[in-house]
């Protein structure tokens, strides 16, 4: 297969050719690989103590830019949840944040499959999630090789080994190359009610199979913080339910190692969360050594406001690395408003990765108070999660404590509210299905649990009672699809009407050849809105649909609204859709930066040299702008042989021009950052008019630069050029040396050269 | 259990304030252990229709006919014997591969052979 072009968008149908031959190309779950203590991510000077290998390709954080474009990946895994319910509109969505550091891409599940008592085939659309399907899945995994081909990082696929079907899809994610699962019985029995007994039964057989494929398991305790109405009650609770399903996965034969205990902080300011969070993070850590944390972040108090919801998780962010997170996964700011958009992944991921990155080796320098009130309070809790352990076992066991309402009770433990989630032995969904296995029960696969014996007749010629001839339990069989994957069988499509193809089609009659915004599925369409308006929120929000319908929105919605005072205004956001699109042929595009080759404009200054004249001019102490422009260590001008004479900040324009006579100087850089009052306009006309005066003007280039200035806005006040945020060296240089042969007569970089 | 309770924690510590972390923290683990041991017994002795269309796909059957398949044991009461028993079973009676037996089993054919098999070893 070949691979993507980081210039075009990946090809959806070129990933559904031929799935029926595709095989995963390794198994099991991928960590990063951490870099040495002290790594530097050159070229900048910084020691990191928590990262992780650099990506061959990503997206950096913004601000990189002032650090040499470098994009440090911190060391934990970081998950993103992507499930629009249309999975090919989902890829598109991993590979963006791929480049953005995510590692690992959790696909939930389409609404009510955890009761659907089988499989799913083919790929019908889904709610809230995706049906998970071996063509989903399969396609899924092959564009991921592609992806992580791209970025240089291995990326894990991860879904949902629960509900009714618990088993099969465990063996399905086995052999489609699935690297991670949530597999907790006790969520099946609290959140979903499914049979208990039914949940555990089938759970020792999904986990025997994860472990043989090497599978990461996430446990399911994080729901009872989604679920209690007071959260930060729950944590003695939430340490019995991470002990019991890592026991039983233990006990299965899973490896400690891929058991990863899925833990949120529990509060989210008003409350002063981050002491409270951590003593719990800090019992977890001590009580569960060796096993792997998987870092969630809040979901329980996050509603539309997306910059709460940021710094809840920056909070969030905080306790793992006062702690430790082995995978870090993320929340979309937008959770509480929709089903997560594109960007607002990207913006999770981000999140995560910019605060882990600036919170790196910070243990270095601080840690928790080992002693006094910490201490006090991580005792509290474990000796909490004992009691009520020990109260479980005296009421009989599991099943009887969740009968009697154990679990996911409002009280902090032993206290009770009487509000727990209670079920019955014998009820629930799949009650009554459970059956013992006759003395002469037989399994003839691989990962399987239990008591299973060979029988005689079948164990072959070398074989004996209970141990078939070729070793593996398979063999009478002639083989498993874990040991000979060419026995997987491949169903493409059960319904003709509900199925990816169909819904590539709508789309592309959707795009019709244009480009439509879009925040989730192909050509959606949807827009969102941001005003402020100078009423209260009743009105405001009425009135910010009414806009949003005048500028021909269709289904405008209000998603998010916020009162600034409750008589002065309202800031409204309102989403709606699009009707139109643009034809991207006919648009006027800006042309792109045109720069020199670096070895033209090495000889070319070598041949020709050049020395330059640089000021920050007026009242203007900026000097960060004019030193990327100029420094070596920045690639700037000095990197490609321009002699620089850098005269500080607020200087004169008076000051800059003698100087520039005196060093017999080619060019005048001038930097002028404070608008105000058009002040950056009249210090560009005051460079022109000096040098008119003087009659000095041909024998200068005369160029300006800052945050506000434009090129025509620098050539319309009497200057060459302009250059304005975000603007490198290279783009100076190619500039400098081009209009100054432009002048002599010449081509820059002589015959051959790039003339523009 | 539903009745409310007060938090009486400071009386049940009582029997924990002597031990240090280490000895708190194996008690953690004993206990978690005596909750599990049950319900792993239950899941030795015991097996499920997800469990057993899960043996049928690893030997290659797809969904449907697997789940055809697991109802055909069940309602003649022989699933406890195990789906992928009953399969190898009737592929070698009919000389057929186990995904070539699944299709026969799935459309309702062959199925006399387990039936006299595990009924007479029920019996």
């Amino acid at each position: 297969m070949p691979l993507l072009d980081p210039e075009r968008p990946i090809d959806i149908e070129t990933i559904l050719r031929d799935l029926r031959d595709y095989r995963p190309r390794r198994k099991g779950w991928a960590w990063r690989r951490p870099t040495p203590e002290g790594y530097r991510h050159e070229p900048a000077p910084f020691p990191y103590y928590q990262t992780s290998e650099p990506l061959d390709r990503s997206v950096p954080l913004p601000a990189a830019r002032y650090f040499h474009g470098i994009d440090p990946q911190p060391s934990p895994t970081i998950t993103s949840e992507i499930a629009s319910g249309r999975f090919e509109d989902d890829i598109r969505r991993m590979r963006m944040v791929a480049w953005h550091g995510a590692d690992h891409i959790m696909v939930i599940r389409t609404a009510g499959q955890s009761h659907f008592d089988g499989l799913i085939e083919g790929t019908p659309e889904g709610v809230g999630g995706v049906p998970i399907t071996r063509k989903q899945l399969r396609a899924s995994r092959k564009a991921l090789d592609l992806i992580e081909d791209e970025v240089g990082r291995p990326v894990n696929l991860h879904s949902y080994v629960s509900g009714l079907a618990g088993p099969e899809m465990a063996v399905l994610f086995v052999e489609e190359g699935v690297n991670g699962a949530h597999q907790d019985p006790q969520y099946n029995v609290l959140y979903r009610n499914v049979n208990m007994v039914r949940s555990f039964v089938d759970a020792a057989e999904a986990k025997t199979v994860m472990a043989f494929g090497g599978l990461a398991q996430i446990d399911g305790a994080h729901n009872a913080n989604a679920t209690a109405r007071e959260a930060w009650k729950v944590t003695p609770e939430l340490l019995v339910q991470h002990a019991t399903n890592s026991a039983f996965s233990e006990a299965v034969g899973m490896r400690r190692d891929l058991i990863c205990l899925s833990t949120v902080p529990p509060t989210a300011p008003p409350a002063p969360s981050v002491r409270l969070d951590l003593a719990y993070a800090v019992a977890l850590r001590e009580l569960f050594p060796g096993f792997r944390m998987r870092a969630q972040m809040n979901t329980r108090y996050i509603e539309s406001d997306t910059r709460e919801a940021t710094v809840t998780h920056v909070l969030n962010l905080l306790i793992s690395r006062l702690t430790s997170a082995d995978i870090q996964s993320t929340i979309t700011p937008d959770e509480g408003r929709n089903v997560p958009w594109h960007h607002n992944n990207v913006a999770a991921v981000e999140t995560a990765k910019q605060v882990l990155v600036g919170l790196d080796g910070l243990s270095r320098l601080v840690a928790p108070t080992p002693d006094g009130e910490l201490r006090a309070a991580v005792r509290e809790i474990k000796e909490r999660a004992v009691l009520f352990l020990q109260e479980m076992l005296e009421l009989g066991g599991y099943f009887q404590a969740v009968e009697a309402g154990f679990f996911v009770d409002s009280g902090y433990y032993p206290e009770r509210a009487g509000d727990g989630i209670a079920r019955r032995l014998d009820g629930g969904v799949g009650a009554g299905t459970v059956i013992p296995r006759a003395p002469d029960y037989y399994a003839p696969v691989c990962a399987h649990f239990g008591q299973s014996r060979v029988p005689r007749d079948l164990a072959g010629p070398e074989g004996s009672e209970g141990t078939a001839a070729g070793g593996t339990p398979c063999a009478p069989a002639g083989g498993c699809t874990l040991c000979r994957p060419e026995l997987i069988p491949f169903i493409d499509e059960l319904d003709p009407y509900d199925n990816v193809e169909r819904r590539l089609e709508e789309a592309a009659v959707r795009r019709g050849g244009l480009l439509r915004p879009e925040v989730q599925w192909a050509a959606d369409g949807y827009v969102t809105l941001s005003m402020f308006l100078p009423a209260a929120a009743r009105v405001a929000e009425a009135a910010a649909v009414e806009i949003a319908r005048k500028l021909g929105l269709e289904e405008p919605e209000v998603i998010h609204s916020r009162v600034m005072h409750p008589a002065e205004g309202t800031f409204v956001e309102v989403k709606g859709i699009v009707p139109f699109g643009v034809d991207p042929d006919r648009l006027v595009l800006a042309d792109p930066p045109d720069v020199l080759p670096e070895e033209v404009l090495r000889r070319e200054l070598v041949e020709h040299p050049l020395t330059v004249v640089a000021a920050t001019v007026g009242e203007d102490e900026h000097s960060v702008g004019m030193r990327e422009i100029i420094d070596i260590k920045h690639g700037g001008l000095e990197k490609f042989g321009v002699s620089c004479h850098y005269l500080g900040t607020s200087v004169p324009v008076e000051k800059a021009v003698d100087a520039a006579i005196e060093a017999d100087a080619g060019a005048i850089l001038i930097s002028t950052i404070i608008s105000h009052a058009d002040i950056h306009r009249r210090q560009m006309r005051r460079l022109s008019d000096l040098c008119l005066e003087r009659g000095v003007r041909d024998r200068f280039l005369l160029v300006a630069g800052g945050t506000q200035v434009t090129d025509e806005m620098a050539r319309a006040e009497g200057l060459d050029a302009g250059f304005g945020r975000g603007t490198r060296g290279i783009e100076v240089a190619s500039f400098l040396v081009r209009a100054r042969a432009a002048r002599e007569g010449r081509i820059p970089g002589g015959p051959g050269g790039h003339a523009r | 259990m539903s009745r409310p309770r007060h938090d009486d924690y400071e009386t049940r510590r009582a029997a924990l304030a002597g031990l240090d972390d280490a000895a708190l923290h194996a008690l953690f683990w004993d206990l978690a252990r005596r909750v599990v041991e049950p319900l792993l017994e239950l899941a030795r002795t015991h097996t499920t229709p997800s469990i057993e269309r899960s043996v049928l796909a690893r030997l290659g059957v797809p969904s449907p006919e697997a789940a055809a398949v697991v109802e055909g044991c069940l309602a003649r009461g022989i699933l406890g014997h195990g789906a992928g028993h009953v399969l190898l079973r009737t592929a070698r009676a009919a000389n057929l591969t186990p995904v070539e037996a699944a299709a026969r089993l799935a459309a309702g054919e062959l199925w006399e052979h387990a039936e006299r098999t595990f009924a007479d070893a029920a019996s």
